[in-house]
């Protein structure tokens, strides 16, 4: 457990708030609705309308701001990218020259429009996977995915595969640890060196845990065969996903906000 | 070559809501050429012990000497130390990763910087502490072998590096009887040669009882006892509160003296218990009784 403290997999904040209760397949629709929204506004009134639905919807799920917040600090390096690139290569009106430099008003304010944009973009989508456990989550992709049988599309077994991966991460993890362990015992050294050093270090950790994985995953398909296990059809479910009326409230919401500030901004 | 433990508490996961004490307050000193059993219920802390002997887990709180050394000194060469302390996992073969087995098994002397003369010879050597023909498995794939093979060439790659202290982690769990019996037998020629200090995790009282000098018992983090297994098996009704429980010969001789039958009940052996027997039933007989 020590090595890999660092890690946490999931971010999902239980609670029983209004967007926690919402159907997974709306908050996922809803998802995509604010993508595309954020992709078509270009104006300021526009990031800021965007912004407010944000923040009402933080509100209205009881988590704290901080957390939503903080998952832009993995993303901190690309926003910065992202805002310097347009500030510094966009042609227009000068405001100084520094060098080979040129910063100009429009750079500036396509920067920090793009930088809204992004952070916007990751704090919306984060909301989802805040108030959807992981297990709901796939269950609505699977939900939505269905219609698409017909054209072939393997909804159950793409859902299934992503519980399995999920419910496997923290299970990776410790096996990793224990086999970096076993082989430090044995005076391997998984920091020093060159990349290259390092790369090459890591094969006595690589090799068994692939090893491992497909011996689990044998035993896995094994024991869901004995258990009559044979794909979705004729599956039913233990927890059914329900489209209430507070889905069909949310989601024509959604709709109406992303056509009104979508096609005006 | 001892070990000193002092004061040693283990927190994982300190300062988060998850945190677990995993370790309070041990003290140890493990001397020179004994044979410890290491017995306590799962999660009792056993692992997270012996996972700090050589290293791998540093103390929250408490020192750590081998040789006089402390671990807990950000100077030290844990590297070094591993060598010294050899540690072999639980299912060691989920370990293995070499090519061949030859390559496995150098991986140990080589990080050791040896040169390929020295590494070879201790590959030899060490495929040969295991009982394993060095010919005729050297350029096998690892992962061909059987449950047992494979189990042995990991033990291997540990006692290549030639430590002067063997700790071994349930080194029989999952291996049939044979196997099982193979392998502690090799554990103990090596240990009876005067070659490593043994400290050994299991779950098998018989084991201990027949194999161990001293017996440390372990219970929510801490030592509860710690002694000659005679001594510890003694406490027959305190070690099956915990779980635990005595080897069956002890077992039967204790519930033979509950019934009146004048045995001793600091038995540890099938030998000892037929000797005792005998004893008790001639008494028995000569009307002595």
């Amino acid at each position: 457990m020590a090595l890999f403290k660092s890690i946490t997999i999931g971010q999902y904040i239980p609670g029983n708030s209004t967007i926690h209760r919402l159907d997974p397949r709306t908050k996922i629709i809803g998802t995509v609705l604010l993508i595309v929204l954020l992709f078509m506004v270009d104006t300021f009134w526009g990031y800021a309308l965007a912004a407010l639905a944000i923040a009402a919807i933080v509100h209205l799920s009881e988590i704290p701001p901080r957390l939503v917040l903080r998952g832009l600090r993995p993303l901190f390096v690309i926003l910065l990218l992202t805002v310097s690139l347009h500030l510094f290569m966009t042609e227009g009106d000068p405001i100084f020259r520094f060098w080979i430099v040129e910063v100009t008003w429009q750079g500036l304010s396509r920067g920090i429009m793009m930088g809204v944009r992004l952070a916007l973009l990751v704090m919306g989508t984060s909301l989802l996977t805040l108030t959807t456990s992981p297990i709901n989550l796939t269950d609505g992709i699977e939900g939505l995915l269905k219609p698409g049988k017909r054209i072939g599309i393997p909804a159950h077994e793409l859902a299934m595969m992503m519980t399995i991966a999920l419910r496997f991460i923290p299970t990776l993890l410790e096996e990793a640890e224990k086999i970096m362990k076993a082989q430090m015992a044995r005076g391997a050294d998984f920091q020093g060196g060159g990349l290259l050093q390092r790369a090459k270090s890591l094969i006595p950790l690589l090799v068994p845990l692939f090893v491992n994985a497909f011996r689990r995953a044998d035993e896995l398909a094994i024991a869901m065969e004995a258990r009559g296990y044979r794909g979705g059809e004729g599956r039913t479910k233990f927890k059914e996903l329900h489209f209430g009326r507070r889905d069909a409230i949310a989601l024509a919401l959604a709709f109406g906000f992303v056509a009104v500030v979508g096609l005006l901004f | 070559m001892s070990i000193v433990v002092e004061h040693l508490s283990h927190i994982y996961l300190e300062g988060t809501p998850m945190a677990k004490v995993a370790l309070r307050d041990v003290n140890l000193i493990i001397e020179d050429g004994e044979f410890v059993g290491l017995i306590g219920h799962t999660g009792s802390g056993k692992s997270t012990l012996v996972q700090h002997l050589n290293g791998l887990l540093m103390p929250t709180s408490g020192k750590v000497y081998v040789d006089g050394v402390d671990l807990t000194d950000k100077h030290t060469s844990l590297r070094a130390i591993r060598q010294k302390v050899g540690m072999v996992f639980q299912y060691p073969e989920h370990q293995l990763f070499g090519e061949t087995v030859y390559e496995d098994v150098a991986f140990g002397p080589r990080n050791a910087g040896l040169g390929e003369q020295e590494v070879e010879a201790r590959v030899k050597e060490a495929l040969g502490m295991v009982g394993l023909d060095y010919d005729a498995l050297k350029d096998h794939s690892p992962f061909e072998l059987s449950g047992g093979q494979k189990r042995r060439v990991a033990i291997a790659g540990v006692l290549a590096m030639r430590p002067a202290v063997l700790i071994l982690d349930e080194p029989t769990a999952g291996l049939d009887p044979e196997g099982s019996a193979d392998i502690l037998g090799k554990i103990q020629a090596l240990h009876r040669a005067g070659r490593v200090t043994v400290i050994m995790i299991t779950h098998s009282m018989e084991d201990v009882a027949r194999m161990a000098t001293r017996l440390i018992v372990m219970e929510h983090g801490g030592v509860v006892f710690d002694g000659p297994p005679r001594e510890v098996f003694a406490q027959v009704d305190r070690l099956k509160e915990m779980g635990l429980g005595v080897p069956q010969v002890t077992e039967l001789m204790h519930e033979l003296h509950s019934r009146g039958l004048p045995v001793q009940t600091n038995i540890l052996t099938l030998d000892e218990a037929e000797a005792e027997l005998v004893r008790a039933l001639e008494l028995r007989r000569n009307g002595t009784v």
